[in-house]
Formats: structure tokens, C-alpha cells, sequence
């Protein structure tokens, strides 16, 4: 069952992918579309099995991949209950994708491309969600990477998708870098790239020292640094994050599938399936608890300020991945992830949601063109509702909470009760950084739905306007349902004189059209997960007691930090639920209440404003540090290296030689008798010479 | 031995000539009508002389007092030679046909002519024997090159081709003359015995004259300089002849002579081979960019191809002489295949088309041919997977085997610059602008098969028949060691 679980999008991949000029394009949406439905409702009962304690963990051999001296490498699917969880996250998510982009992509010129990408993308997630040795994960690691290339770059003529698409590309390869030094390490300590016998053996070299670049360092806390490098670049955490917003340039879709709910998890459910490991070095634990609260705080700030739809949720997501990771840090993995389950029915929900506004919007994403929408999109309203309060984190103790209620507060007091330094530390950015959440995402909804429509001002509004009237029909215009350069908030200097500082009103005569029902199936389904997923589920991923049962040793479960996250004061549990309403309020009060406030305030705070706007220039900062000197090192090699010596003397020096000989040789041919004698004769008192001497 | 003990072994020769005389006298009385007759009738003799092969004449020894030597070396360079022979005849009459006229009685009766002097030299026993059938061979084909005698490029081809190997055989004439003076014989054991007690300055000019001569056969630089003129001025089917036939002829002979007569001095010519093989790769390769006239391109890739054959005997091995033999067995199916593509490559009109430039478009009008010379040309180029790469490998692997690796670098940097003309022939015909003219259309199927059988040959097909071609050829390898 599982090999199907994990083969049918690989086999749909292939059909719609290799043969969709023979089916054509709706029979490989259909094939795609449905071979996710049928992996999917094959991942629930597995992960039933497991929530009711039928299941117990096993491996299902497919076949012997490396076999060479000591190093041995089979493909065989992993099946725990960490897996299970993977297994209904990736195939929920994945399909309800796959049936919205019916409607979101469906002017699109090569869509059994993007549907074959798609799958591909999500046979890769499985197989490294299944994965049981870390050859095998860096196999599903890569080829997520590659499916997540291709599809930031979907819209391969768009200049800026494929920066996006290689800069993706690029970071991520510094992250895999470290990735794969650490699995060297780990072989070569280890013995064995098996996950299993790595794990039994890891408490073994507690203490152990190497030598490292000249240095005695801690054994395990080298290798789990370095294999937390890769989670850093596949999870955008801080330093490595810069890709993140920048693949926003894919469709929406993408975004709400791998850069929401799947692939960027995949550091976090790496660092859970190596909890054994992690948890033997103390400093690990610490360095991924900073770079997780550092992650959450920097992103959440950054997000109060981008006007991009897309970009907002692109660095809520990146802050609540640094959620994750605390929770990593101070040892509560079940509270990982529950918030990585809930975390990707939510946020996938507010991405799809999103796909739908920018649908309803013709293909305009910034927000400050948005405003009225409440009434002329109510189920797409309806559903982002159901994300915000999810992600918000809404919710009474003990009655009901939405989903982000139960997975955010969990990791607030597990971080509480950690009691360590570094535990306070995370406690109290969490705290923070759940404010800045509630602000930004109430933000949001306010621009987006509240308000009196802004719409006049936005050139995609006007340009559709322009289209229906003017021609009454679209059929030259090739937006189709690719946006254009500029509306990605890519360069945000065009729009920083007139930020927040209300564009034009009215509606300029344009009226947002609800999105089709294929896109709202999924939007509805996404919403109940978000309502109902942190409720439902609790009570396996983190109660005491039943978590031990339910987790049954698939990732170090801590009894002790479970009880002790009961015993924290009253108003540390409360923490979050204040600054989720002092949150709300402020946006409800600036972006409702009293609309000049956000101006009167970056006029104030210029500086810090730009700070956040440039997103604490991080790109800057590594345009000028990396990516300037890589090319002038480029040019250097290029220039002077390349064509100034390998190739003046190499190639085209042989080859400019080659030329001159050939007509040195047609000249000699002259054609005449005598030239051609002489030559015979010179050759042979040649040849007698050389016999004579030599 | 008895004479018709030695008479036996020559049966291969004996049908040739007797069956050239008659054809002969067919054609002085039938006049030029039999000619088509004639031509078939050629064909037959070739095929009888090649079944002869299986007989005494294949591996009987030497006969006629070591004159002349009958063993399976001689037998597959025969058969080699009697199959390019057959096909130079085969297909002559549509050529001559289709540029008006010309055919006549004697063109395969001077092809049989030339086949039994080729038939002599790679019997050669003794100096003599080499001389007469080299003599015999060269004279058909003066006058086959200059057949078209209307044709100012044909006379013009004939009588430099005639002059320059008239030089040749003065040169080699001096060599033997030398030889015999200095050592007292012109049988080849004899002279191995006389060099196996040293070599004197008279004897290691005989030898350097001697292999001057014969490398004027082969055209290998510096030897070379009528290729181009005689293969472009000849008529097409001849030149086919030409860069088939007398190139395995002469140089199986030069092996023979190399080892058998003169192995005890190998160290003394394999200088002259090396020099030979690596000047003919190195300008077949490089002269070779930059021509415009298809014949004379393929005129220096068979200069090309020499240099590379060569390689095998500089090697100085057993294995290195099977790899030449090997390489002249590919080269021959590779060089009558593309001359045959040539033959077929005309205009609405039916002249020549014959520039490199003006085959652009074939791929459209004749996409069959353009497909069939393409892999020739992938061939000749030595690309794998086509057969052509595996004699290359061979040669090479019997160089680096002999410890002569930076020849065999050398060789493989030609090969790759001669890569570039073949190569750029494909560009022209498959990605060019089509000429204006359209090509004619198929004219000939016996044409088409013989394109179709000798493209099966050097496609991947032809690896089936490596474990033939090794046997065989190493068979032949051992007959000289």
C-alpha cells in the first residue's frame, strides 16, 4: 500500500508529463489529479492505523540501490507514525492543489507541464518522507529541490521568475552543501547511512570528540550542525531565507504546496526524525532554538510591512517554520509537529485563498490596490477568516480553538517550560513574535476585505476594464493567468513614495468575479482542517500520556516536558491570547479605525520602516558580500582564464592552426607535375637522411 | 614443389587473366555493345577467383620456388580486392550512362587486368613478383584514369598520374636494385636472412627506396601529392576503384615486405612508418578543411585513413598488423559506400553534383541518401557507435599495447580535427539552406543496395561481425610472423 502511496504520483508524472501530446491536456490533469486523490486516501487509513495504535512501524523493501564496500544503500519505505503524518500532510495538501489549480491555472498554455511538475514534485516529498536511510532523503531532498526549480520558474519567460527560480536553486545548494557533509560525517563515524542504527548508536558517542578544519570539536554537535544547515536552507531559516519570498514568483498553487505546507518542512521533520541524534548535543539543541526564534521574529517583522499578498503570507510562513524549530530546540517535537500539521492546512489555505483574491483581482497581488472585497468574494472571504483566526491562534482553553490555537501555544509553553536560558529566550520572541502574527495577518484581511474598494489605482484592474470594454473580448492580451513583471513587489523602491498613503479610490467601474468551484472545493476542505485540525488532533500529537503511545519512539518524545507545560503559571499560558488580541486590535484600529495612522507612523519611523521594507537588507547585504565578487571572480576567470589562455591557446589557437595549415597544404598542391615530384624526392632524401643518422 | 602443385595456388590469378583475355577478345569483335555484358561477366570472374580462394589458392604456401606465396594474409587482401574491384565494375556502366556516354568494352577488362597485378603484388614473394604485379596493376590504371579521354580533367588526371608513378616505380626499381646488390637476392626470406646480420648503408637505402616506392601506392605523405588531382579528374567509378582496391593491395603488400623481407629491421623503417603515418593524419586531416570538391575531400580522408591504417604496422605486432587489415576491411565497405553516395548525387539534368556546398538540401529530396552519407561520414569520423570507431580503436590499442602511447595521442587529435570536415559535410546536408536545384531522383537500384549493404556494414550492425573480422584477420597477422 504504501509503495502506491508513494509510486502514483511518480507514474501519473510520467504519463502526464511524457505523453500529454498523445492523451492531451484535461486526460493528464485527470491523471495527475486523480492518482493524488487515490495516494491520498490511501495515506489516511495508514495514518488512522497509527492514531488508534493498530499500525506499528515498518519498512517495505523496493530494491538495492548502492552496494558498494561498506557503504550499503537500499530503497525502502520507512512507515512510522511520523511518516503517517508526512504521508496525509503531502497527499491532503497536494491533491486539493492539484484540483484547484483546475481552475486557477486554467488559461494556461502548458498545463500538463505544470501538473506533471507537480506530482513529480510530490512523489519526491514522499519519498523523503519515507525514507529510512539518509541517502535516500537526500535523493527525495534533491528532487524536491529540483520540482520546487521548476516550478518557481514555471513561467520561464518572465526574467524574474528565473532569478527567483535560480536563486531557490542556489541557496538551497549552500543548505545541501552542509546536508551532505553531515551524511559524510555521519557515514563515516556511523559506519552506516541507516537512520535506525544511526539513531541507536548516536547516545553511544555522547561526548566524543573530532578533528575539524584543525580543531578538536563535539562530535554530534558537528554532525547535527551540519545536517541542521540543510534544514536551515530547505526550511528559509534566517541567512538561508532569502529564497523564500523570491518564489513567489511561481504560481500561486506552488506557493500554497511547497512553499507552505511541504517542502519547506522538510528541515523540521529532519531534525524530528533525527531528535535521537540532536538531542545527545545540548548545543545543537540551542543553535536550532535561536536560529528558529531569530528566524520567527525577523520574518514576522519584515511581514507588517510588505504590501505584496503573496509576500505577507510567504514571511508569515517563514516565522512560523521558526516556530517549528524552537519547538525542535527545546525538545518538544511533538509540538513541531503538530504545528507543522497544523501550520500547512492553514497556511495552505490562506495561499490558495490568496490564489482566489488574486484570481477574483485580475492577477493584481498588492494589497494597497485591494479594499471591499468582502462582499463581492464571500466564500474566498469566509475561508481567509477561517485561515487568520487559525494562525492567529484564536481560541479559549479547555472549550475550542482553532488549529494554530493548539500547535502555537504548545510551542510557547514547552518553550516556558524548558527552563533553560536558551528556552527564555525562545519564550519570550515567541511571545513577541506571536504579536507581529496577529498584527500582519489582521492586516491583511482589513486591506483586503475592509475598507472601501482601492481598486482604480492598480494597472491590472485597468487594463481588464479596458479589455471589456474596448474590445468586449480579451483575446490578445497574453496575461492569461501570468502575471506581469512589476506586480510581484519585486522592486519595492517603485512603490515606496506613495506607500499606505491611500491610492486612488473607487472601483474604476471593475467587478471581482467569485472564483470558480474547483478552486473553492479545496478552499472549504483547507478551512475545515484549519478550524478543526488543532482540536481534533491535540490531544495524539501532544497529550502526555497518549503522545508516548502515538509517537511509539519515532521521534524523542519528553514525557516530562509534556507534564511540566501544564504546570507553567496561568499567565504565561495566557501570553499568546493577550498579544494575539493586542495584536488585532492595533490593525483593527489602524487599518479600520483610523486609516492615516500607518502613514503618519512610517513618516515618523522612516528608518526603521525601510529597515523592514528591505527586509533588513538582507539581499543587499548578500549582493554586495556574495554575489558581486562571485561575479567578478566569473569575469575573471571568464575573461582572462577561459578566453584570454585556455582558449586562445587551446581551442581556437589549435583550431586557428589547424586552418592555417590546411591552406598552407592547398597552397603546396599547386597543381603542377614538378612541384609534386620535388616534393616525393624531398621526402625521400628526407627519409635516407633520417635512416642514415637515426 | 610441382609446377602444377604451384599452378594450383595461383588459380585465383589464372581465371582472372585467362577470363580477361577472353573478355577481351568479346570486345574486339562484339564492339562496345557487349560492354554491359562484359562488365557482368567481369563480376563473374571476381566472384569465381574469390570462391577459387577457398581452395589451395587460400593457404597452400609458397610455391614456385617462394616467388610467389599463397596463405590466408594473401587470401583475405584478395578477397578484400576482388569485392571493391567487383563493385568498381558493378556500377560504372549507369555512371557513364548517365554523363553521356564513354562506356566501353574495355573498362572491366582493365579492372580484371588491374585485379590480377594486385592479385601478384600481395602474393609477392621475391622482389620480382612485386615489381610486375605492382607494373601490371599501375598500368590498367593510367589508363583508367584517364577513361573519359574527351574529358580534359580525365587526360589531365591520367597522364600526372602516370608521370608521378612512373617516378615511383623508378624509385622502388632502385630500392630492389639496391637491395639485390647488397644482399645477393631478391627473394624476401633471403634478404630477412641477409639483414639479420646487420644492416649496411647499401641495404638500409634499398629498404628506404623500396618503401618510398610503395608508399606512393598507398599515398601516404609525402608520397601523396597526385591524390587529390587524379581522384578529382578521374570518373567517379574509377576513382571509387582507385581508393579501394590498389589502397589494400598496396598496403598489404608493404606489410608483407616490412615483415617478411626486411623484420629483422624493423627498428630501422618503423621511423620511416611512424614519420609516414603521422605526416598522413595529420595533413589528410588538416589539408582536408577548407575543400570545396567532394572527391578531392574524400581524396584526403583516404590519405587520412592511410596514416591511420599505418599506425598498425608501426606498431611492428601481430596484432597490429591484424588491426591494419581490419582497418582496410572498414575502409573499404566506408570508402566505396560514400563514393557510390557521390555517384548518386546529381542534379534535374543529370550532371555531377559534385561541390560540397551545393549538397545542401539533400536531406530534403533525397532524405534516404542524405541519411546513408551521413553515416559514412559519422563513420569515417570514427563516432561511435558507428562501425568505423572500431577499427580506430583497434590501431590505437595495439599502439598504446607496442608502447607507443604518444602516437597514439598524436592519432587521436587527428582524428578529432578530421571529425570537423566530415561533420561539417552533415551541417551542409542537413542544416543548410536547400540549393536552388533540386536533386534527380533515385536512378539506380543496384546503386541503392550496394549504399544499403555497405551502410549495414559500418552501422552497429557491422559489431556482429567483430568476432569474423578478429579470427580472420588475426589468421592473416600470423601468416607473416
Amino acid at each position: 500500500m504504501i509503495t502506491a502511496i508513494v509510486f502514483l504520483p511518480l507514474l501519473a508524472a510520467i504519463v502526464a508529463g511524457l505523453g500529454s501530446r498523445m492523451i492531451g491536456n484535461v486526460a493528464a490533469k485527470t491523471v495527475t489529479t486523480g492518482a493524488l486523490f487515490a495516494s491520498c486516501a490511501l495515506s489516511w487509513p495508514v495514518f488512522i492505523d497509527f492514531m488508534t495504535g493498530a499500525a506499528t512501524a515498518h519498512v517495505v523493501p523496493v530494491l538495492t540501490f548502492i552496494q558498494s564496500g561498506d557503504l550499503a544503500v537500499d530503497w525502502a519505505l520507512r512507515v512510522d507514525t511520523l511518516t503517517a503524518v508526512m504521508l496525509v500532510v503531502v497527499t491532503s495538501v497536494s491533491s486539493l492543489v492539484h484540483l484547484y489549480s483546475w481552475g486557477y491555472m486554467a488559461e494556461d498554455p502548458s498545463q500538463p507541464r505544470f501538473f506533471a511538475y507537480l506530482s513529480l514534485f510530490t512523489f519526491a516529498m514522499l519519498m523523503l518522507v519515507t525514507s529510512d536511510s539518509l541517502v535516500q532523503m537526500f535523493f527525495g531532498w534533491e528532487g524536491v529541490g529540483l520540482a520546487s526549480y521548476l516550478l518557481i520558474g514555471f513561467w520561464y519567460h518572465k526574467p524574474s521568475a528565473n532569478a527567483a527560480a535560480i536563486k531557490a536553486f542556489v541557496v538551497n545548494r549552500v543548505g545541501d552543501f552542509g546536508f551532505s557533509l553531515g551524511i559524510f560525517g555521519t557515514f563515516l563515524v556511523f559506519g552506516t547511512v541507516s537512520i535506525p542504527e544511526i539513531l541507536a548508536a548516536a547516545p553511544g558517542y555522547a561526548g566524543a570528540s573530532i578533528g575539524f578544519l584543525g580543531y578538536r570539536v563535539d562530535l554530534m554537535t558537528l554532525l547535527c550542525l551540519l545536517l541542521f544547515v540543510g534544514a536551515m536552507g530547505k526550511s528559509a531559516q534566517l541567512g538561508l531565507h532569502t529564497w523564500l519570498p523570491d518564489a513567489m514568483e511561481g504560481p500561486t498553487p506552488v506557493s500554497a504546496l511547497i512553499h507552505a505546507a511541504t517542502m519547506v518542512t522538510a528541515g523540521v521533520f529532519m531534525v524530528c526524525r533525527l531528535s535521537p541524534m540532536f538531542e545527545v548535543s545540548e548545543t545543537a539543541m540551542h543553535v536550532v532554538t535561536y536560529v528558529g526564534a531569530a528566524t520567527a521574529f525577523f520574518a514576522a517583522t519584515v511581514g507588517t510591512t510588505q504590501t505584496d499578498i503573496k509576500r505577507v503570507i510567504a514571511y508569515s510562513t517563514c516565522s512560523q517554520l521558526g516556530y517549528m524549530f524552537m519547538a525542535a530546540g527545546v525538545g518538544a517535537y511533538g509540538a513541531a509537529m503538530f504545528h507543522l500539521f497544523t501550520h500547512a492546512f492553514f497556511k495552505a489555505l490562506l495561499f490558495l485563498g490568496a490564489g482566489s483574491v488574486i484570481h477574483a483581482m485580475h492577477h493584481e497581488q498588492d494589497m494597497r490596490y485591494y479594499g471591499g472585497l468582502r462582499k463581492h468574494i464571500p466564500i474566498t472571504y469566509w475561508a481567509m477568516m477561517a485561515g487568520t483566526l487559525a494562525i492567529t491562534g484564536v481560541g479559549i482553553a479547555g472549550i475550542f480553538g482553532f488549529a494554530g490555537f493548539y500547535s502555537k501555544d504548545a510551542i510557547i509553553e514547552a518553550a516556558f517550560a524548558n527552563g533553560s536560558t536558551s528556552g527564555g529566550v525562545a519564550f519570550a520572541i515567541a511571545v513577541f513574535a506571536a504579536l507581529l502574527t496577529s498584527f500582519y495577518s489582521w492586516r491583511l484581511v482589513f486591506l483586503t476585505f475592509f475598507g472601501t474598494p482601492r481598486w482604480a489605482g492598480s494597472e491590472h484592474i485597468q487594463h481588464a476594464v479596458h479589455d471589456a470594454h474596448g474590445h468586449g473580448h480579451d483575446h490578445d492580451h497574453d496575461h492569461g493567468a501570468v502575471p506581469s513583471e512589476e506586480d510581484a513587489g519585486h522592486d519595492p523602491h517603485t512603490h515606496d513614495a506613495h506607500d499606505h498613503s491611500h491610492p486612488v479610490e473607487g472601483t474604476a467601474g471593475y467587478h471581482p468575479h467569485e472564483s470558480p468551484a474547483n478552486m473553492l472545493v479545496p478552499l472549504i476542505v483547507l478551512s475545515v482542517g484549519a478550524v478543526l485540525a488543532g482540536w481534533f488532533f491535540a490531544p495524539f500529537f501532544l497529550d502526555p500520556e497518549h503522545g508516548a503511545a502515538f509517537w511509539a519512539g519515532s521521534i524523542a518524545f519528553d514525557e516530562h516536558l509534556m507534564h511540566a507545560m501544564h504546570g507553567i503559571p496561568e499567565l504565561a499560558k495566557l501570553s499568546a491570547t493577550i498579544v494575539m488580541v493586542i495584536g488585532f486590535l492595533i490593525a483593527l484600529w489602524a487599518y479600520v479605525l483610523d486609516r492615516t495612522i500607518p502613514a503618519r507612523f512610517t513618516a515618523q519611523f522612516r528608518v526603521l520602516y525601510d529597515f523592514l521594507l528591505h527586509k533588513w537588507y538582507f539581499d543587499e547585504l548578500y549582493h554586495h558580500l556574495f554575489v558581486v565578487p562571485a561575479f567578478w571572480l566569473g569575469r575573471f576567470f571568464w575573461k582572462k582564464g577561459d578566453q584570454g589562455t585556455i582558449d586562445r591557446f587551446g581551442p581556437n589557437g589549435v583550431a586557428a592552426v589547424a586552418v592555417r595549415a590546411g591552406s598552407a597544404a592547398r597552397a603546396a598542391q599547386s597543381g603542377y607535375l614538378y612541384t609534386y615530384a620535388l616534393v616525393m624526392l624531398l621526402g625521400l632524401a628526407a627519409a635516407a637522411t633520417w635512416a642514415m643518422v637515426g | 614443389m610441382s609446377m602444377t602443385a604451384s599452378l594450383a595456388l595461383t588459380v585465383p590469378e589464372l581465371i582472372l587473366s585467362v577470363g580477361a583475355l577472353l573478355l577481351l577478345l568479346v570486345a574486339a569483335f562484339g564492339g562496345d555493345g557487349f560492354a554491359r555484358a562484359i562488365g557482368w561477366g567481369a563480376v563473374a570472374l571476381f566472384a569465381a577467383a574469390g570462391f577459387a580462394l577457398t581452395g589451395p589458392a587460400g593457404n597452400g604456401g609458397p610455391g614456385f620456388d617462394g616467388l610467389y606465396i599463397a596463405d590466408s594474409f594473401a587470401a583475405f587482401a584478395k578477397l578484400l580486392i576482388y569485392i571493391a574491384a567487383a563493385v568498381s565494375v558493378a556500377v560504372a556502366p549507369g555512371f557513364f550512362a548517365r554523363t553521356g556516354g564513354g562506356y566501353r568494352a574495355e573498362y572491366p577488362v582493365l579492372i580484371l587486368l588491374s585485379g590480377v597485378g594486385m592479385g601478384m603484388m600481395v602474393s609477392a614473394g621475391d622482389l620480382l613478383t612485386l615489381y610486375v604485379g605492382l607494373e601490371l596493376q599501375s598500368l590498367s590504371a593510367y589508363v583508367l584514369a584517364s577513361f573519359l579521354r574527351r574529358d580534359t580533367r580525365s587526360a589531365e588526371a591520367g597522364l600526372k598520374y602516370f608521370v608521378l608513378g612512373a617516378l615511383a616505380s623508378g624509385i622502388l626499381l632502385y630500392g630492389i636494385s639496391l637491395l639485390y646488390g647488397f644482399t645477393g637476392t631478391t627473394l624476401f626470406a633471403g634478404i630477412s636472412d641477409s639483414l639479420a646480420k646487420g644492416m649496411g648503408t647499401g641495404q638500409m637505402f634499398g629498404m628506404v627506396f623500396v618503401f618510398a616506392g610503395l608508399a606512393f601506392k598507398i599515398s601516404a605523405v609525402p608520397f601523396h601529392m597526385w591524390t587529390p588531382d587524379v581522384y578529382e579528374g578521374a570518373p567517379t567509378p574509377v576513382t571509387a576503384f582507385f581508393a579501394s582496391a590498389p589502397k589494400v593491395a598496396g598496403m598489404a603488400l608493404l606489410l608483407r615486405v616490412a615483415i617478411e623481407a626486411m623484420g629483422s629491421g624493423t627498428d630501422a623503417w618503423r621511423q620511416i612508418v611512424v614519420f609516414a603515418a603521422l605526416a598522413s593524419t595529420i595533413l589528410g586531416a588538416v589539408a582536408a578543411i577548407g575543400q570545396t570538391s567532394m572527391k578531392r575531400l574524400l581524396a584526403y580522408s583516404s590519405i587520412n585513413n592511410v596514416g591511420f591504417a599505418l599506425f598498425g604496422l608501426a606498431a611492428g605486432s601481430a596484432e597490429g598488423v591484424a588491426a591494419t587489415m581490419t582497418y582496410m576491411a572498414v575502409y573499404i565497405a566506408m570508402t566505396l559506400g560514400s563514393f557510390i553516395c557521390v555517384l548518386q548525387m546529381r542534379d534535374r539534368d543529370g550532371q555531377p553534383v559534385e561541390t560540397i556546398a551545393s549538397l545542401s538540401g539533400l536531406s530534403r529530396s533525397r532524405p534516404g541518401l542524405a541519411a546513408a552519407f551521413a553515416i559514412f561520414m559519422f563513420s569515417l569520423a570514427g563516432i561511435p557507435p558507428l562501425f568505423g570507431f572500431w577499427p580506430k580503436f583497434l590501431v590505437f590499442d595495439a599502439l598504446v599495447r607496442a608502447g607507443f602511447w604518444p602516437l597514439a595521442m598524436v592519432g587521436i587529435a587527428t582524428s578529432v580535427i578530421g571529425a570537423f570536415y566530415y561533420l561539417k559535410i552533415v551541417k551542409t546536408i542537413y542544416f543548410d539552406d536547400p540549393a536552388p536545384t533540386p536533386f534527380a531522383p533515385a536512378a539506380s537500384k543496384l546503386e541503392g543496395g550496394l549504399i544499403t549493404l555497405a551502410a549495414l556494414a559500418v552501422s552497429p550492425l557491422g559489431y556482429l561481425a567483430i568476432p569474423l573480422l578478429d579470427a580472420t584477420s588475426m589468421a592473416a597477422a600470423r601468416a607473416l610472423f
